[in-house]
């Protein structure tokens, strides 16, 4: 122990650590479903911070306290088994420790047990006493100890071990005063190692494993002077009474998909009020700033640029919110592991996890928050499989685009006298979706390389009720992630496509305004009239219309022109702008206004053919490259800052925009 | 025998691994030789299983459980039902 580790007694920092700002860092860490994290939001409330480790893309999550007269900052670690782990998450917390030099290496490791499964959870935590740091062992969940009949020697647990030894309940925050106060004594370096010197072995494979069989018997000598009796495994009669349910070969589907409904329900209808209403305020705002802001550019840029950016990030937050607030609901309560249980027999054959449900599912209202569920996936290659097929399911922004172009084309019959046509071509189009992502799922099983072996083992921990802090805290941090990360790509974006569509070169503009106000307008036009013939001759114009009439050899073999290609790239933005560009497009004005945007692009006749431009083949060819193409910049921003690297939302727009070319254009080729 | 072969509620002692990569994951999880298991359940689609290991559950697949070599243990501490 070096002398100035010895000397620290944080109640009273010496002058020059005060000016030089130096904190206490503690590192929490122990094993999954510890508790750790709700340990951790007792300890520093909403005082947290979400970054990343130094030079990983692992999330940190940290947190400042006041405690006495010192601040604390508190760092959660990934929850792992053993320092030999091998996961990018789990590797985080050896390599912090082993590397003084390391800005979150810490000065004390608070070690989180879970207390009923204490013989597991005691091999990390000598693990980490070996490595040289101060531990201070939390005996967490202690409540369930003292309902059961199993009873820990805590004072002789720390007199074996040789560190100080907490019972808390951080779910009733019992015992968390005393362990704030611990941080106030001098640090103390375990005062023994439980394993000395190198197992042997003929490789490190080798080692690692004698040395785990050495330190389990040392724990089974410890724990026999400790535990009353040996430990019967608590909480397992209610358990498994609930297992007997929820894991039943047909009561435990249909209550999974009774709760995914549920999900289903509340990310689809109950998130449309607080969605409406954050659009209107925005809207609302945005036509307060255009009456009594200066006219000109600067204010177009910030009403149509970024407030309408802004506006594009704030709609998504009650979806995310709900969402969030439901897995940590099913996470919390120990139910999310039986859903991989039960469903990584069929989900594995296409390269996907028990815990991809529920992303895939969410993706049906949105794809935003469902990519950002794909977190609970621990292994990398089954979370990026995840991440790049959950936009082909059918999104609830793809619904406006639907219905306008199927009520184009498939007429509003009855078939077998009560199947609706048009309803029939709708579920179609899910139906397609949900095929091309299980499709596209298989596919990338076998092009992308596991960057670890596939494991499943795993605890499945008892079931608890969830803390509502906890939920919260939660929803909180998603929402923080989202609006911080992906919505500044989101904003700039939308500036970008603003820019393409309000812009023309030269003074292309101020010709449109000149000749629709000469006489021969004004004469036989209404000024509202004008005002629509104005914004159609402008988009057509801008470089939007440019890129449009750009690429109209490209998309002419689909059955698109070049009208059709300037929603393409303004609907990049979302899909259901294609609806109100299209009205801007035909001089509509209202987008609300389906029946006469539909009777507008009825009559638009091909000058080629001399047919209909909308006939059932560009329809079909339409609505076919919607169903697959990644018209949709939010999610790309959110699977960059998910993924923290450009290399799969490029790779995804690619294959995206590839399939959705390729089968629109079998469509139209075929159908015409 | 592996504990692939055993069958719910019944129990068994741990001997040896036959995959040497997964065998160091089991140890860590507190699956060491010696140590008391009893066969939860089986997942309703015939896989993944649940065992009851040092106080807690842990559930594995099929074929992680095949590189388990256990011998049983004749004494069916309690009945566990396979739904």
């Amino acid at each position: 122990m070096s002398s100035k580790e010895k000397d620290i007694t944080y109640a009273t920092p010496s002058p020059s650590e005060k000016a030089g700002g130096r904190l206490l860092k503690v590192a929490l860490a122990g094993n999954p479903n510890s508790g750790k994290t709700t340990l951790f939001n007792i300890l520093t409330g909403l005082n947290q911070k979400i970054g990343n480790f130094p030079g990983i893309t692992v999330d940190k999550k940290s947190g400042f306290a006041k405690i006495k007269d010192s601040t604390v900052e508190f760092i959660d670690f990934p929850g792992s088994y053993s320092l030999n782990a091998l996961s990018q998450d789990e590797k985080v917390l050896p390599d912090v420790l082993k590397d003084k030099n390391n800005p979150v290496h810490p000065d004390l490791v608070f070690f989180v047990a879970d207390a009923t499964s204490l013989r597991r959870s005691l091999f990390l935590c000598t693990q980490i006493m070996d490595s040289g740091v101060p531990v201070i062992l939390v005996l967490n969940m202690i409540d369930l100890v003292e309902k059961s009949d199993e009873k820990i020697d805590v004072s002789m647990l720390a007199e074996e071990l040789g560190i100080k030894v907490f019972a808390v309940s951080a779910r009733d925050a019992k015992g968390i005063e005393e362990l704030k106060n611990a941080l106030t004594a001098p640090l103390e370096i375990p005062r023994k190692k439980i394993i000395s010197g190198e197992a042997a072995g003929r490789d490190k494979a080798e080692k690692q494993r004698t040395e785990t069989i050495q330190r389990y018997k040392a724990i089974g000598e410890i724990l026999k002077k400790t535990l009353s009796k040996k430990e019967v495994g608590l909480g397992s009669s209610r358990t498994k009474k609930i297992d007997n349910i929820l894991t039943h070969r047909i009561y435990g589907f249909l209550i999974f998909f009774l709760i995914l409904f549920l999900v289903f329900q509340s990310i689809f209808s109950w998130s449309a009020y607080p969605m409406a209403l954050i659009e209107k305020f925005f809207s609302l705002t945005g036509h307060f700033l255009l009456q009594h802001l200066p006219k000109g550019m600067l204010t177009e840029l910030l009403v149509n640029g970024i407030l309408a950016g802004i506006s594009g990030v704030g709609v998504f937050i009650p979806q995310i919110a709900l969402l969030f607030g439901f897995i940590s609901i099913l996470e919390d309560s120990g139910y999310m592991a039986r859903v991989s249980f039960i469903t990584d027999r069929l989900l594995r054959q296409f390269g996907l996890n028990g815990r991809s449900v529920i992303p895939l599912m969410s993706g049906v209202a949105c794809a935003v928050p469902a990519i950002m569920a794909t977190r609970t996936i621990s292994n990398w290659k089954e979370r990026i499989i995840t991440i790049m097929v959950t936009p082909l399911m059918s999104c609830s922004a793809r619904l406006p685009v639907y219905t306008l172009l199927i009520s184009l084309v498939v007429p509003e019959e009855k078939v077998f006298g009560f199947l609706n046509l048009q309803g029939l071509a709708l579920m179609a189009l899910y139906l397609i979706g949900f095929l091309a992502a299980i499709s596209a799922a298989l596919v990338f099983k076998f092009i992308i390389k596991a960057r670890e072996r596939s494991f499943f083992i795993m605890e499945l921990p008892v079931y608890r009720s969830p803390r509502w802090t906890s939920v919260g805290l939660s929803i909180i941090e998603k929402v923080k992630t989202f609006v911080f990360e992906a919505g500044k790509i989101i904003v700039a974006i939308s500036i970008v496509l603003w820019v393409l569509s309000s812009h023309a070169p030269g003074d292309t503009f101020q010709k449109i305004e000149d000749s629709f106000r000469s006489e021969e307008y004004t004469r036989y036009y209404q000024p509202a009239e004008i005002e629509k013939m104005i914004a159609t001759q402008k988009l057509e114009h801008s470089y939007a219309g440019i890129m449009g009439r750009f690429m109209e050899p490209v998309i002419r073999p689909l059955g698109f022109d070049w009208k059709i290609g300037i929603s393409l790239v303004t609907s990049f933005a979302a899909r259901e702008v294609f609806v109100g560009t299209m009205a801007t497009i035909y001089s509509v004005g209202d987008e609300n206004n389906t029946r006469s945007i539909r009777e507008k692009m009825m009559a638009e006749i091909n000058p080629a053919t001399g047919e209909k431009r909308y006939s059932t083949a560009v329809a079909f060819s339409l609505l076919v490259y919607y169903a697959f193409a990644m018209q949709c910049m939010s999610t790309l921003a959110v699977v960059y800052s998910e993924t923290k690297s450009w290399k799969w939302p490029l790779i995804q727009f690619a294959y995206m925009s590839f399939m959705a070319y390729v089968s629109a254009l079998v469509v139209y080729q075929v159908m015409r | 025998m592996k504990l692939s072969e055993l069958k719910p509620g019944q129990t068994a002692t741990i001997v040896d691994f036959s995959d040497d990569e997964l065998s160091l994951r089991f140890l860590e999880m507190g699956c060491v030789p010696g140590e008391e298991i009893l066969l939860e359940r089986i997942a309703p689609l015939g896989d993944p299983i649940a065992i009851r290991v040092s106080g807690y559950s842990l559930c594995l697949r099929f074929s992680e459980a095949e590189s388990i070599i256990i011998s049983p243990t004749n004494l069916p501490k309690e009945k566990v039902q396979n739904n």
